[in-house]
């Protein structure tokens, strides 16, 4: 009932991008995220599946440092990009999210213009040295999207004016246009119906070549059909972490057998 | 007192009609409560309401009702001829009531006997001497179309009074009665009486209507009158502000711009104060405190917007005036005269703001989603680049109608600019110069000893309606703007 | 195409190094933080400032300069001076004469005559004739007389007038603090409490050391009375009906937009409001606190029907729905449970709207209630409603307005008290939410 996955030999040539090494996520008094290691590697879909409240999307939010924003929030353990230790006290965390883009569950656009939506990131960087460039920036980001052809002819409009599905790939856009390594998704398509989900997974695949996906579903067809890479969260263990085809077909742990024939969950 | 007397009988017949359609549905019943449609109480309180309510509705119409008759009764009696050629009916008739009270109060204190008031004719001056013997006020010589209206003023008030007290009473006695016929076991007397307590909740709330049409009318009959005196175009472009003290004669210039400049030149002071330090206090507690800090520094500056205004008010007077003359009068920079001026008001009422704006701002700045937030950082900005660029723009609206709110507050405040910004009206830049403001200007004019009908006393009124009009309308747009701010994010 | 701008993100570098861009938008981050705290302490001085000058300059009040002295009047004395023509002169002289007899026990010499006691004193031989005359069986009797000291004596008790800073007037000259320094030090000019600023009626405009506010706290009392017992029957009907009963409809509408404007129209207008309406067109007295209470009903109304309807909407409809469902009508609901459980919030924004009415003063302004001297405590209840009388804000108006500088330490003065009031009142609703309120 699964589409098959996308043939492995994508995944030969690939390198490390973000490991993790035995991360514990305490909210105030709550072990949320319990011993978690895991290797995210570079033009892959890598997708976090899981019961809800299973600590999944916290620990995307790890990766960004998200969580910071949280008071209560505390985290242990090493989470490296690239080798350099993301909590590490000399790392700037504005400067780490620049480097490592998401887009969340609910489309959250600015309440601005289209073009100052995805302007902003760009503006906030510094990354254009002149108006044209920053509209090269923008259209760019707007393809990359799959949103540009829709938009082109309204960029002033507000972007809250937009579909649901248009303002989740606008927020896409908005995030690739600060040029990331890493995109985060946090259930990126379930405000979404459909179609906007179709046309939004067509687009994560596409993301793919240029950078590493990280995407947060409750949705099993959803991460069989986008991810090469599968990790099962449960109740804030990692159980399982495999090739998306392994753990679809032949999963090692029953905890995991068992969510994905729906019998926990 | 007889007023109370007569409310307390009315209570005394109510509280009866309770106890007897109580023991009489009790009775009926065989002092079986189960067979009765409703509790007990609820018969007692059908009878009680229905004698009170009745008799007291005719007796406060009857006290509005009675003051207009007597006046066009007695204003019918005085003939064009006795009103003289300087003087009108409405003051005739305000020396007659004046002579009217002083004949109680001589009667009060023993200076006459009733009898001798109601037969009073010769010997004028007399009168007038015992009157004022009594200790009341009397302005001149009591004439005697005068005294033969007063008394006919005092005659027909206290059979008024006494016709008032009988009806009262019977319409009392009477609701009683009806109320009691009707007490039976199967009687709704629970529905009625609910019906009954609605409709006074309905009257509660109307009292919000009433008190607007009441400040309407006030300002707008008294404005006309003003109207007729004063050319309305001479009030709304005229750049003087010299009301004569005399009281009479057309030397008055009443225009109202001076004051209208001074008005929006303090509000402007106090703005300029009050928005950048409430507003930055807004945004550092809500995105920056941490829980301790906000809950000390919260209530510290709401401390400010719980002291009355009169504190504000002796503070710039005394505390920064004096100090901003040290500063800025003829021993230091020479530009300020006396510690009354602009700057001095709109200082002091942009401290007063403070507080206001900071925590309108603060619940503005709280309905912002949370996700508006995650975006920009999840886009790598900082927090204050969050803010400006995406918290700020997204609540600017609630902003912008919070400090038109504070506007009209900055508009309408009295207490400080009638210490603290002085009394001449004058149109000019510099503030340092004391100016006055229209609600200074509705206080001096109302306060003086000046006659209320003449145009120096009733241009207060049409102060007051465009000080009304500008409040109302800034209230109902930034209200309207601050609600549709809300919507956006619901 | 990618890689031209890649050279200009700075995202490019190790994570561990901060770039310049980063280091600048890291600054601008801290500057504009600073703001924010730099508004809240630019506040809070404020406070303080306020504070501290209402302290400093109202303290004072509550104490007074006056010269305590304890004589015996014989009946021969008494009665010479009835029989004189200028009968306080005849009085005053005996008192002076009293005066230098009690110097010179304590062994003090000091040159004084009758126009320097005036200065210091006023005119103490009416208070002692009148005393006597009240009281003649203390004729014969050691009685210790307290007569406040003038105001420019308490001021330089005070530290408001100087030797460096008086100047010679007819109500004072440079050689009478000789004098004053003279019976401070015997012991006969005393600072003390002063009672009669708390207790006392208004002077008259010369008189700013027997000034006190009592009488106002009196009218203000009256006028809460006729607040409370108007303001929250109204204000709870009001909100019960609109927040249980009403119907969408127009007329709901109509009274909706009436409280909220009305909540926000200016005092002043309200006192035009109360003079039009209560003075000119329905002849109640001027300046009663019955009709400075009926203004601030008004005034208070919006506040306590807004703070009222939170407080009921607080109650969670599982309530309402329980007691519908044992069959109560909606009225019993409401009356049985809704507004029991609701009622600490009543209370509490009711003494709030409370407050609030007791520290405003523009209104009373326009009913007459400032201006009037408040000389005497009403006689009755009655009278407490209908008779003229001032009222705390209004009182310390009155004294600000007045031209002798001593009248401004008795409106600092006379601040205290009003905060005090304010204070407690405040911390009562603190207490009753802290302690009634309910976590749904």
């Amino acid at each position: 009932m699964y589409d098959i996955p996308h043939p492995t030999q994508e995944t030969a040539v690939t390198d490390v991008k973000i490991k993790a090494k035995d991360v514990q996520v305490y909210y105030g008094d709550n072990h949320a995220i319990k011993d978690v290691s895991v290797e995210i590697e570079n033009n892959t879909v890598t997708a976090f599946i899981g019961p809800s409240g299973c600590g999944k999307s916290t620990f995307l939010r790890c990766l960004n440092r998200m969580n910071d924003t949280i008071d209560i929030c505390r985290v242990e353990g090493d989470i490296l990009i690239d080798g350099d230790d993301i909590y590490d006290k000399r790392v700037d965390p504005v400067q780490l999210r620049a480097k490592v883009g998401m887009v969340f569950q609910k489309p959250n656009p600015f309440p601005k213009s289209i073009y100052d939506n995805i302007a902003y990131g760009p503006r906030i960087h510094g990354m254009a040295r002149n108006k044209a460039e920053l509209d090269d920036i923008v259209e760019r980001a707007l393809r990359r999207g799959a949103i540009w052809e829709e938009v082109k002819d309204r960029l002033q409009a507000p972007g809250t004016g937009l579909s649901g599905g248009q303002q989740q790939r606008l927020c896409i856009a908005r995030a690739v246009a600060t040029e990331p390594e890493v995109l985060l998704m946090d259930e990126p398509c379930s405000a979404l119906d459909p179609i906007a989900t179709a046309q939004v997974e067509e687009l994560i695949d596409e993301l793919r070549q240029n950078y590493a996906v990280v995407i947060v579903t409750h949705s099993m067809q959803q991460a069989a059909r986008v991810s090469q890479k599968t990790a099962f969260f449960h109740l804030g263990n990692l159980v399982e972490y495999d090739d998306t085809s392994k753990i679809f077909t032949n999963p090692e742990d029953s905890r995991t057998e068992s969510y994905i024939t729906g019998r926990i969950g | 007192m007889p007023l109370l007397w007569l409310f307390l009988l009315i209570l005394a017949i109510a509280g009866a009609a309770f106890v007897l359609a109580r023991m009489r549905v009790m009775a009926m019943s065989g002092q079986d409560r189960r067979s009765l449609h409703s509790l007990p109480n609820y018969y007692g309180s059908n009878a009680a309401m229905k004698s009170a309510i009745p008799a007291l509705l005719v007796l406060v119409i009857w006290l509005i009702a009675q003051p207009f008759y007597v006046n066009s009764v007695v204003s019918g009696a005085i003939p064009d001829s006795d009103i003289a050629e300087t003087s009108s009916r409405s003051l005739v008739l305000a020396e007659v009531r004046r002579a009217a009270d002083g004949i109680d109060l001589a009667i009060a204190t023993g200076n006459l006997t009733e009898d001798e008031a109601r037969n009073m004719r010769a010997d004028i001056s007399d009168v007038t001497q015992r009157l004022s013997d009594a200790g009341a006020i009397v302005t001149s010589q009591i004439t005697q179309p005068i005294l033969r209206a007063a008394q006919q003023f005092r005659v027909l008030n206290s059979t008024g009074y006494q016709l008032m007290s009988i009806v009262v009473l019977l319409i009392a006695v009477a609701g009683g009665l009806w109320a009691f016929k009707e007490t039976r076991p199967d009687f709704r007397a629970r529905n009625v009486v609910e019906q009954g307590v609605r409709v006074l909740l309905i009257a509660a709330a109307s009292i919000a209507i009433l008190t607007t049409l009441g400040i309407v009318l006030s300002l707008v009959f008294n404005t006309i009158e003003f109207f007729r005196l004063y050319p309305a175009s001479d009030f709304f472009f005229g750049t003087s502000w010299a009301p004569s003290f005399s009281g009479r004669g057309g030397s008055s210039d009443l225009g109202i711009l001076p004051l209208l400049w001074g008005t929006f030149y303090i509000s402007i002071v106090a703005l300029i104060v009050a928005v950048p330090i409430g507003l930055f206090s807004a945004i550092y507690l809500s995105e920056y405190a941490s829980p301790k800090v906000r809950a000390f520094a919260k209530p510290m500056l709401e401390v400010l917007a719980g002291i009355p205004t009169i504190v504000y008010g002796l503070f710039a007077l005394l505390t920064v005036g004096p100090l901003l003359v040290s500063v800025f009068g003829d021993d230091g920079l020479g530009w300020m005269q006396a510690g009354t001026a602009v700057m001095t008001a709109g200082l002091v009422m942009g401290i007063m703001l403070i507080p206001f704006v900071s925590s309108l701002s603060d619940d503005i700045i709280n309905a912002v989603p949370q996700a508006m937030r995650d975006g920009s950082y999840g886009l790598g900005a900082t927090q204050s680049e969050t803010i400006r660029q995406v918290v700020l723009p997204a609540a600017l609206p609630g902003i912008v109608g919070a400090i038109l709110l504070a506007a009209s507050r900055a508009i309408g405040e009295t207490m400080i600019v009638v210490l603290g910004a002085g009394a001449a009206a004058r149109l000019s830049l510099n503030p340092f110069e004391a100016m006055t403001t229209v609600t200074a200007k509705i206080v001096s004019q109302l306060t003086g000893d000046s006659d209320f009908a003449s145009p120096e006393a009733l241009v207060a009124f049409a102060l007051g309606m465009t000080l009304f009009v500008i409040t109302l309308g800034l209230n109902i747009f930034a209200l309207y703007i601050v609600r549709k701010y809300r919507e956006q994010y619901e | 195409m990618t890689d031209a701008s890649m050279d200009s993100a700075p995202m490019k570098g190790r994570l561990t190094t901060v770039d310049a861009r980063t280091k600048k938008r890291n600054a601008a981050e801290k500057r504009f933080k600073a703001y924010g705290i730099v508004a809240i302490l630019i506040g809070i001085f404020f406070l303080v400032v306020l504070t501290v000058s209402i302290l400093r300059s109202g303290i004072p009040a509550f104490t007074q300069a006056e010269m305590r002295l304890e004589f015996v009047l014989t009946q021969e004395e008494f009665d010479a001076a009835e029989s004189q023509v200028l009968k306080t002169k005849a009085y005053e002289a005996i008192f002076i004469n009293k005066l230098s007899t009690a110097l010179t026990e304590k062994g003090i010499s000091v040159d004084f005559n009758a126009a320097a006691i005036e200065r210091l004193l006023g005119k103490p031989g009416s208070t002692i004739r009148e005393y006597f005359r009240a009281n003649p069986d203390q004729i014969g009797q050691p009685v210790t007389f307290s007569l406040p000291a003038s105001s420019r004596v308490d001021g330089y008790f005070k530290g408001r007038i100087s030797r460096d800073t008086v100047v010679d007037s007819r109500f004072f000259e440079a050689t009478d603090l000789d004098l004053v320094d003279a019976l401070a030090d015997a012991g006969i000019i005393v600072r003390n409490f002063n009672w009669n600023f708390i207790t006392g009626s208004d002077s008259g405009v010369d008189n700013p050391g027997g000034a006190g506010i009592g009488v106002s706290v009196i009218g203000s009392f009256f006028m809460m009375l006729v607040v409370l017992a108007l303001s929250l029957p109204i204000g709870v009907a009001a909100s019960i009906y609109l927040e249980e009963f009403a119907p969408q409809n127009w007329f709901t509408d109509l009274i909706e937009v009436n409280i909220s404007n009305l909540a926000a129209v200016p005092s002043i207008v309200f006192g035009i409001l109360g003079l039009a309406v209560f003075i000119q067109f329905m002849h109640l007295p001027q300046s009663a606190p019955l009709v400075g209470g009926l203004v601030l009903t008004l005034m208070t109304l919006p506040t306590i029907i807004i703070s009222t309807r939170a407080s009921l909407k607080a109650v969670p409809p599982s309530i309402r729905e329980a007691a519908l469902g044992v069959g109560a009508s909606k009225m019993q609901t409401v009356f049985h449970h809704v507004l029991p459980l609701a009622a600490p919030g009543i209370l509490t924004g009711t003494i709030i709207g409370l407050a609030q009415a007791l520290g405003e003063t523009a209104p009373l302004l326009l009913i007459g209630m400032v201006g009037f001297i408040a000389r005497a405590y009403p006689e009755g209840v009655v009278s407490g409603f209908i008779d003229p009388n001032s009222a705390m804000p209004a009182q310390i108006y009155t004294w600000a307005a007045r031209a002798d500088a001593g009248f401004y330490e008795k409106a600092w003065g006379g601040i205290i008290i009003l905060l005090i009031f304010l204070l407690t009142m405040n911390i009562i609703a603190i207490i009753l939410r802290r302690r009634f309120e309910r976590r749904w």
